[in-house]
């Protein structure tokens, strides 16, 4: 198989991929790449902050921080049509909600439960959505995300609103059944859909190798015929790149394309997680080498953007998160008459 | 004797079980090198091997029927679904080859599996991490259906279980792991090694506690509660707090059921509050209140109650605004005292 190792990450990305998806790396104009950055920080600063809120007691159960992957969703979601297409995703689903334009107070006040959070404060975390910025969730049942990315692909092909599907999910995710039976119905129905695996080489505590036969999930397509591009998914801009190409394949009615996204999660799995099946040496060097957003602002730095300018984006977004903040703390509590609604349509 | 709390109690089952008999493997997510979210199966894939102690894929259609194929074949798998939540992608497997196989291959297919998976409620974990879907199975003829309360039934019932010919599907408390819980959730939870309860102390070696016999934890004169799992301590609670002499039955195992224990103590008491934690419509106290209305009707002196989770999925926030706790209780008391 032919491999090659990318430049600055050291990690092996696959070069043996279906021509018509051949990609290369984005070029992006000082504000395109200003735009990646400030979205990427965006996602990180949220995050931290939903740590703390979490350490405080604010935010209960379970939270999954997306720190460290912020790069494949801002590549990816830079490139699709905002309310045209659509975007599902599994439970570590912040930053994905936030690239949808969503509110960082509404989403952070669905983290404290709170009457004005996106679900009211019913989903929590995990369960979140919003039809109007065609975010179709937050699901905490790993793998479920797959089929209902199916399901809106068939939709948007039937609808012929010329919109895709976006299925986000994780390298562990790739081993459930549905996965499967999902990608069959997509290529065999030409359904628009791009799914995304997220490979942070980890699920929960188990390493992808002890778990999957197979671990070049890129290449988990191939006995229904769907094409997969691995991606180095710690640059911005090698994303951003592979993104155009495979949506412009699906959305032009090759069917579906899988892209998998090689990426590195800085934190435990979620809040109780101490992680260690894995070495602090190895999270650092990732961290050190390997930062998404470090290597945006060296591209920018290169650029010519000063570090003054670098410092208000910065300052901006801790001012715009701690208003999320303030607003997830204040809201207050859902009616309790409010657990009976929603069940069904009416009343029961 | 050492005092254990659930997990380790758990622990030390599976322990045995491994060392007893070949024929016993474990598998699951996170279940070997990790040892488990929850820590039950720490330190066992060390001790006993990684053939006999191992990690799955995230697969648990996968899983299940795997360990029915195992079974199938004389081997006596102990597959954890790592949340209950996670259980229905093996529904089929467990419905349609677990609980029927002995049945239509007229009893030459034994079916010696034990699915062991944390449920219910009270940790915040909303909607995907707090639900007792037990009533799905005890409504499948086929299975068994048993859940623990305490450390020591936690070691001789999954002990029992393992060793049982029959699926056994085996819902662990999961918010009574580390000490029981009184229901009031801003009192901090005190450690099973410190409560003054006889069934933190769990022997070392190997015994077992019967399926289908209830256990009267309990024993009073003017009404009978009927619990298993969390709310046999809630019900301990509300019990103490509202004055009323209740007869607090742990039922231990809901199928087989011990309908005996449950009928002395109603035809008793003339009053019975059956108390779950799963939504209402369906749910397992329906069916234990046809029964005491079918066996006991003539001694019964007051309509049976019923305090059980809202027929509603489980909220993120509220959640002690969901969970039926002491005040829900003892208001069904009251009910039932009154008439
Ligand atoms: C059906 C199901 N099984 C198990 C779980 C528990 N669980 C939650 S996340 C997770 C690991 C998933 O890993 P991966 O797909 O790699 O995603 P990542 O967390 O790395 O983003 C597991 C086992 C679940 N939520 N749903
Ligand atoms: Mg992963």
């Amino acid at each position: 198989m032919a491999r090659t190792k990318t430049a600055k990450s050291g990690a092996e990305i696959a070069t043996d991929m279906h021509p018509d998806l051949a990609f290369q790396t984005f070029t992006a104009s000082k504000d395109q790449l200003l735009e990646f950055y400030k979205q990427m920080l965006l996602i990180r600063r949220f995050e931290e902050r939903a740590g703390q809120l979490y350490g405080l007691g604010l935010i209960g159960g379970f939270c999954h921080l997306y720190i460290g992957q912020e790069a494949v969703a801002v590549g990816l979601q830079s490139a699709i049509t905002p309310g045209k297409d659509s975007v599902v995703t599994g439970y570590r689903d912040h930053g994905h909600m936030l690239l949808c334009g969503i509110d960082p107070k509404v989403v952070m006040a669905e983290l404290t439960g709170r009457a004005a959070g996106i679900s009211q404060g019913k989903g929590g975390s995990m369960h979140m959505f919003s039809v109007e910025h065609g975010f179709f969730g937050g699901h905490g049942i790993v793998g479920a995300q797959v089929s209902l990315g199916a399901g809106l692909g068939f939709a948007h092909k039937y609808k012929g609103d010329g919109g895709i599907a976006i299925a986000y999910f994780g390298d562990g995710a790739a081993n459930q059944g549905q996965v499967y039976e999902s990608l069959n119905m997509a290529e065999l129905w030409k359904l628009p859909v791009i799914f995304v695996i997220e490979n942070n080489q980890y699920a929960m505590g188990t390493a992808i190798a002890r778990a999957s036969s197979e671990v070049h999930l890129y290449r988990r397509g191939e006995s229904f015929r769907v094409p997969g591009i691995q991606v180095d998914g710690m640059d911005v801009l090698a994303v951003r790149g592979a993104s155009e190409v495979a949506i412009d394949y699906v959305r032009s009615g090759k069917g579906p394309v899988i892209m998998e996204m090689m990426t590195y999660r800085y934190r435990g799995h979620s809040m109780s997680d101490p992680a260690k099946y894995r070495s602090k040496e190895e999270v650092q060097d990732m961290r050190e080498h390997n930062d998404p957003i470090e290597r945006a602002k060296k591209a920018l730095e290169a650029m010519g953007v000063g570090e003054d300018v670098l410092k208000t984006i910065d300052k901006d977004i801790r001012t715009r998160v701690s208003e999320a903040a303030d607003f997830a703390e204040q809201s207050p509590e859902p009616d309790p008459n409010e657990l009976y609604t929603d069940v069904l349509v009416g009343s029961y | 004797m050492p005092r254990m709390n659930m997990i380790e109690a758990i622990n030390s089952a599976l322990n045995v079980a491994l060392a007893q008999s070949p024929d016993v493997t474990i598998l699951g997510e996170d279940v070997g090198y990790f040892g488990g979210v929850f820590r039950a199966t720490a330190g066992l894939q060390k001790r006993h091997g990684k053939t006999r102690v191992f990690d799955t894929p995230i697969t648990e259609c996968g899983i299940i029927g795997v360990a029915v194929g195992m079974a199938a074949y004389g081997l006596r798998p102990v597959p954890e679904i790592q949340f209950a939540d996670y259980i229905y992608p093996a529904l089929d497997q467990l419905v349609s080859e677990a609980a029927r196989l002995r049945y239509r291959s007229a009893g030459e297919f034994p079916m010696p599996i034990t699915v062991r998976s944390p449920f219910g409620g009270g940790i915040f974990g909303g909607q995907t991490h707090s639900q007792s879907p037990e009533g799905v199975f005890t409504h499948v003829a086929g299975l068994k259906t048993v859940i623990p309360s305490n450390p020591y039934d936690a070691k001789g019932l999954l002990l029992a279980a393992i060793a049982d010919n029959d699926p056994v599907i085996f819902f662990e408390p999961k918010r009574i792991y580390n000490g029981p819980f009184d229901g009031h959730y801003d009192t901090p939870t005190v450690p099973w090694a410190k409560v003054d309860d006889a069934t933190a102390e769990v022997p070392e070696g190997h015994y077992t506690v019967p399926l289908g016999k209830a256990r009267v934890v309990r024993e009073g004169g003017d009404v009978t509660l009927l619990a298993y799992g969390t709310m046999v301590h809630v019900a301990g609670t509300a019990v103490a707090e509202s004055g009323v002499d209740g007869e607090i039955i742990d039922l231990r195992t809901l199928i087989p059921l011990d309908i005996e224990t449950i009928k002395a103590s109603v035809k008793k008491t003339g009053r019975c509050v059956i108390v779950h934690e799963a939504t209402r419509t369906g749910g397992f106290g329906a069916e234990l209140s046809a029964l005491v209305q079918e066996r006991c009707f003539y001694h019964l002196e007051a309509p049976v109650q019923r305090v059980t989770g809202f027929d509603t999925p489980y909220p993120h926030s509220l959640e002690w605004a969901y969970f039926p706790g002491p005040v829900r209780i003892k208001r069904a008391l009251d009910a039932v005292m009154k008439d």
